[in-house]
């Protein structure tokens, strides 16, 4: 079992490669891997109480962690309430500790 | 104590135009108050991050004089992650892309950058803890 982290910047409905980047934190799960995706920029709108988007609730409804980068939310004015569940607001740290962990990290 | 890790970083942002180049810096500003050994490569457009000769500027359309603009320069950002991770043990090595340079005419850079190609990025994945790649669109 591989450990990844696919870090995920672009707001999916800017990007239609958002919904293949979290099928493929889907597929990587269901493969039996252990998978974070970390949103950041733009990525973080995705979080948002409220945003429709189909291939992120999917994401959500899977085992795979979701963070979500704390500065990219205050920049935006997204706060911790307004945030939907099953995503964890989490510092930038977290993205270091895992690269030192071995993680294998993509960038989207 | 754990041994300190040796992560690499490839940027091929320019600076001033997105939010990739500030989290690449946030990312290697982390790893260097840890005191990990970091190489940066600096490829396409990052090679001017570490461009000594950017300037600062007033705002005469928000009407704002050269101190209060307090224009931030990447090059003393570069600088200061270099000896933030020299503070704390480790070091970064910033490797500009040589003809990225040439191409852009971003010859002066801050001390602490050096200059090579594509290959010494491979050298430093190989030898690094991990890798991350921060492409452009």
């Amino acid at each position: 079992m591989a450990k990844y982290l696919l870090i995920e910047s672009r707001d999916p409905l800017e990007s239609r490669d958002s919904g293949n980047w979290y099928d493929l934190a889907r597929d990587l799960k269901a493969a039996g891997n252990e998978v974070t995706v970390f949103l950041v920029h733009n990525g973080v709108l995705a979080a948002r109480k409220g945003a429709r988007c189909a291939d992120f609730a999917r994401l959500l409804r899977s085992e795979v962690e979701v963070l979500a980068d704390d500065f990219s939310l205050r920049e935006r004015g997204i706060g911790g309430d307004r945030v939907v569940g099953g995503v964890e607001p989490a510092p930038l740290d977290v993205v270091v500790d895992r690269l030192a962990e071995g993680c294998r990290a993509m960038w989207h | 104590m754990a041994a300190k890790k040796t992560l690499t970083f490839a940027l091929m942002d320019p600076p001033y135009e997105n939010g990739r180049s500030t989290t690449a810096l946030r990312l290697i500003a982390i790893a260097a108050k840890r005191g990990y050994a970091i190489n940066v490569f600096a490829y396409e457009g990052a090679v001017a991050l570490a461009f000594a000769k950017q300037q600062p500027h007033a705002n005469a359309v928000h009407g704002r004089d050269l101190e209060q603009e307090n224009h931030p320069l990447t090059h003393k950002w570069a600088k200061a992650l270099i000896d933030e991770a020299h503070r704390n043990g480790g070091k970064v090595d910033w490797i500009n892309c040589g003809l990225c340079v040439d191409e852009r005419g971003v010859h002066e850079a801050v001390d602490g950058v050096r200059r090579g190609s594509p290959a010494d990025f491979w050298q430093a994945a190989e030898a690094s803890d991990n890798t991350l790649v921060i492409p452009t669109r």
